[in-house]
């Protein structure tokens, strides 16, 4: 099952020439970019660990896409977002969020029924692939 | 500022009197898309290029606004000649590769090696060979770290600033030093080499400093020699371009020589040239501060009642004449405590080390 989540998520994956332009959109409106990673998919995972800070005061976007070419990298079997962030107004806002790197393979997720009192049914989602300990979960 | 009031200002400030240069760049660098998205064409007209991407004015700037360094603008026009008909046969299809641009400046303290690497990222920006066109201005410090692991992330960081324009890397022999093999400055020399090789699209790379110790840097790092393809050389300015600078920066700051402080100026050029650290058209502009200096503590001083504009901005001789220089023997290190000449002296940003 294909995870959607931010801009564009309903589109094809994004080419490195289309998030390029994002980018550079980014960086024209002085925004900050940010690279984070997870290979834990369930939506409400909202902290994703941090490639490196948030990259301020940069130029041109070959900058950020060499940072994103490192962090594919070493986490090329994860879930990759990128994040612009807009200080404009005295606080750090995102202003646009897209995922440019996922897992070859997405497992998807398990709905779990319980049932309690009075045939009361409760329901949860969880992942498949974090059936796995962290790290291990989407490896090849 | 949406694309279309960039565009509208970048026509305007054409249009009406003095040009705006940051908003010139954003008028030509659309030109030059559109032209790249047009048809491939047969025939090139290198003189319109030449003045349709702003070359031309690049180039008169540099003219007009520094003095002397006549091998320089010689050499820099040489490099924009090959980078224009580089990009004329890219456009009708004979060439794909980009040049190589990395760039290295050699020459005395002074002499205008940032200057004109300022003006070489404007020059590369309007033919296209960067992206944006701005200077990053490092030296050692922003690049080694200070502890394992700390130089390749601030390496990285200045490099990805630095995307889309020119990094200047100011004395960069002093990334390489060889009496210390644990040295961190080799991490920082072997991730801008890489850099330099596999992002040539994305920046470009000038190295500046003295001559012979660049030469010695070379020598130890031959990756760097054989990526740089332009080596400029700065010769030191002569006595009489140093006192065209002197008035230029002068009236720039709305001050003017009397005819007497002139006469000394030449003299004190002469006395400034054969003492240690003498640092060209930077001596003399610290000179004129301090002219400065004591020209107001003068005014003060002397309390000659209501003063006009012409007594405000005359440099009299007594402000240059007092200097230590003239006091001082040849060849003899100037003594920073003396009391008179205390204040803005010949600060270390002259010294050589």
């Amino acid at each position: 099952m294909r995870i959607t989540q931010g801009t564009f998520s309903f589109l094809p994956d994004l080419s490195d020439a289309q998030i390029t332009k994002q980018i550079q959109y980014c960086l024209d409106n002085g925004w900050a970019v940010n690279l984070e990673h997870t290979d834990d998919p369930h939506p409400r995972n909202t902290y994703w660990e941090m490639w490196g800070q948030p990259m301020f005061d940069i130029a041109d976007a070959a900058g950020i896409m060499m940072e994103l070419a490192s962090c594919r990298k070493a986490f090329g079997d994860r879930y990759i977002r990128l994040s612009a962030f807009d200080s404009s107004s005295g606080w750090e806002s995102v202003k646009l969020s897209f995922l440019v790197n996922r897992p070859k393979n997405e497992p998807g997720f398990r709905l779990r029924r319980q049932e309690g009192h009075g045939r009361n049914m409760r329901y949860t989602t969880e992942p498949y692939a974090d059936a796995k300990p962290e790290g291990e979960r989407y490896a090849v | 500022m949406s694309y279309l009031d960039q565009l509208n200002t970048g026509a305007k400030s054409k249009d009406a009197g003095p040009p705006d240069e940051s908003k010139l760049d954003i008028g030509t660098s659309q030109g030059g898309a559109d032209a790249l998205q047009q048809p491939p064409a047969t025939t090139v007209d290198l003189h319109r290029e030449y003045e349709e991407a702003g070359v031309k004015d690049v180039l008169d700037e540099l003219d007009r606004e520094l003095v002397g360094l006549k091998p320089v603008k010689k050499r820099i026009r040489e490099t924009a000649a090959l980078l224009l008909v580089e990009r004329a046969r890219r456009r009708l299809g004979l060439a794909y590769e980009t040049p190589t641009l990395h760039m290295s400046f050699t020459g005395n303290p002074g002499t205008g090696k940032t200057t004109v690497a300022l003006k070489m990222a404007d020059l590369l920006h309007r033919l296209g060979y960067i992206r944006k066109g701005h200077l990053v201005s490092v030296t050692r410090d922003d690049l080694v770290g200070q502890y394992i692991g700390h130089t390749a992330p601030k390496t990285k960081d200045i490099v990805k600033k630095a995307m889309g324009g020119v990094l200047f890397i100011d004395e960069a022999y002093y990334l390489y030093r060889p009496e210390n093999e644990r040295d961190y400055g080799q991490e920082a020399i072997e991730i801008l080499l890489q850099v330099m090789e596999n992002h040539r699209d994305d920046l470009v790379v000038i190295l500046a400093g003295y001559a012979d110790r660049m030469d010695k840097f070379f020598e130890s790092n031959p990756g760097f020699r054989s990526r740089i393809a332009h080596h400029i050389d700065f010769p030191d300015y002569t006595d009489e371009e140093l006192l065209q600078i002197a008035v230029g920066m002068l009236e720039r700051q709305h001050y003017h020589l009397s005819v007497e402080a002139e006469r000394i100026l030449v003299s004190y050029i002469e006395h400034r040239r054969v003492q240690p650290h003498f640092a060209n058209a930077r001596s003399i502009r610290n000179a004129l501060d301090r002219a400065r200096l004591r020209q107001a503590n003068r005014l003060f001083e002397s309390d000659a009642g209501p003063l006009d504009a012409n007594a405000l901005s005359q440099i009299a001789a007594e402000d240059i004449a007092v200097s230590r220089v003239f006091r001082q023997k040849p060849g003899q290190t100037a003594d920073s405590t003396s009391p008179e000449d205390g204040g803005p002296g010949d600060g270390p940003e002259e010294r050589p080390s």
